[in-house]
């Protein structure tokens, strides 16, 4: 129990403090895992907004292929995309593993399935209260999917917060295609893992509240920004 | 810009809603579809403006298809607002043309005014009352100044006064040239406001005939029935 008060107090020193180390840790994680979320938004909110609204051939086997994927283990994606990028692998030359790059492109593997499941859930919806109307007004496809995504922004907020929730936690897949160097691709998580290993709980435990006060923050800044919970707004 | 139904027949999971129906409208004037629920009214209207997909026979419009698509609008029964505000909705069919803003904002201030809903244009849509989101979904039909306008039930569930708002902005609509097609189930609607009758019966058109012609003598038992108040199934 005192190990773990001792711990709490030296926290709280190295936040207060701004360590050096905490910080670098800290911004390298948003930035992995802000990159991952901006490249896989792009992709997975017009994609899930284009599922609501297409009928084809092989939507259902798509949507249910969309939902297994959410629950992608994120080690077999940090397996799978260190194979490819490794020396010898077939995206060798560019060097990117062990990269922070090699760790965006993980992250948007692992949640870009997520986002565009939900997206494709709120979008179903609100394309079945539109739907008469748009196709009324002679509206293409691409002005549908705006329309879409302008008036369903709130819903898809909550995409966009879950599949970076989903990505600032992670540790699985940046851990093997990190490779969790200091200095270069150590993160709050995988530096979380290293250092509980090593014994050293205090900066485990500041990095830890480090990791809940961001996620915190990141969603009161987004709700703040879109004024979610106001009244009369959307 | 007429329009001529040839041998249109729509069918749904085995059963036919509408047809086979022949029926010609022309140029001008304010056609009512009357008929007992069920009868295929909406589907009539839906299958004009080119949203219903139809089983058998075809539509010809006078004029080349794109064109005619483009000069329709519709007005659903439970009208449609799109998330956002009086103002947006407004704006939305035009923008979809790509209007440039000035105008954009001319016409909508425009219509605002003629809707009654000028001090309303930042209160978020879905928010208005009934009355006042028919009115805007009539305003966002009209901007476009379409030359064939469709409406279905435009005065389901509204009081006397949002009734007669809306069948004001009707005439004036129609006195600029719309060709206006619209189904209801108030007779006394259909009075004050047809030039022609279209009465349908289960899936059939039973009488095309002038107003004054249908309300004075209508030539089959089941529109006379209908006429008289009788419940007709």
């Amino acid at each position: 129990m005192n190990e773990i008060w001792a711990g709490v107090v030296a926290a709280f020193g190295l936040i207060v403090s701004l360590d050096g180390d905490l910080v670098e840790i800290t911004l390298r994680s948003l930035q992995v895992s802000l990159s991952a979320l901006f490249i896989a938004s792009a992709l997975a909110l017009p994609f899930g907004t284009w599922l609501a609204i297409r009928r084809f051939r092989f939507r259902r086997a798509t949507i249910a292929t969309l939902n297994a994927l959410m629950g992608l283990p994120p080690v077999v994606v940090g397996l799978i995309v260190y194979l490819l990028l490794s020396r010898s692998g077939p995206f060798g030359v560019l060097g990117l593993l062990f990269t922070p790059t090699a760790m965006i492109i993980a992250q948007v593997i692992i949640i870009t399935p997520l986002i565009a499941s939900i997206t494709h859930q709120a979008m179903r919806e609100l394309w079945a209260e539109y739907h008469d109307l748009l196709i009324s007004l002679n509206t293409t496809n691409r002005q549908r999917i705006a329309t879409l995504l302008w008036d369903g922004r709130r819903t898809l907020l909550t995409a966009a917060l879950a599949g970076f929730g989903r990505a600032i936690g992670e540790v699985g897949a940046i851990m093997i295609v990190g490779g969790n160097i200091d200095h270069a691709t150590r993160v709050l998580t995988t530096a979380i893992a290293l250092e509980t290993g090593k014994g050293d709980f205090a900066l485990a435990l500041g990095l830890g509240f480090v990791l809940i006060a961001l996620a915190l923050l990141v969603n009161f800044a987004i709700h703040a920004l879109s004024r979610t919970e106001r009244e009369g707004r959307w | 810009m007429s329009v001529a139904l040839h041998g249109v027949v729509v069918r749904r999971r085995g059963k036919t809603i509408l047809g086979p129906v022949d029926l010609d409208l022309g140029g001008d004037g304010l056609s009512i579809v009357l008929g007992p629920n069920g009868a295929g009214k909406t589907t009539l209207l839906k299958v004009l403006h080119g949203v219903a997909r139809i089983s058998a026979g075809e539509v010809v419009w006078s004029v080349p298809e794109e064109e005619a698509r483009g000069a329709q609008a519709y007005v659903f029964q439970s009208p449609i607002m799109l998330r956002r505000s009086v103002r947006q909705n407004l704006a939305y069919p035009l923008e979809l043309l790509g209007t440039d803003k000035a105008e954009t904002a001319q016409r909508v201030a425009d219509w605002a005014g003629r809707i009654g809903l000028s001090d309303a244009l930042e209160r978020p849509a879905p928010r208005l009352s009934g009355g006042e989101r028919q009115k805007l979904a009539l305003g966002r039909a009209l901007i476009r100044a379409p030359r064939v306008l469709f409406l279905d039930e435009p005065c389901a569930n509204l009081d006397g006064r949002s009734t007669r708002e809306i069948e004001a902005l009707l005439e004036i609509a129609r006195a600029a040239g719309t060709r206006i097609v619209m189904t209801t189930h108030d007779l006394g609607q259909a009075r004050r406001l047809a030039s022609d009758v279209v009465f349908l019966h289960r899936g059939a058109v039973r009488e095309q005939a002038a107003a004054e012609t249908f309300f004075d003598g209508p030539q089959t038992a089941e529109a006379r029935a209908f006429l008289k108040g009788d419940i007709v199934e």
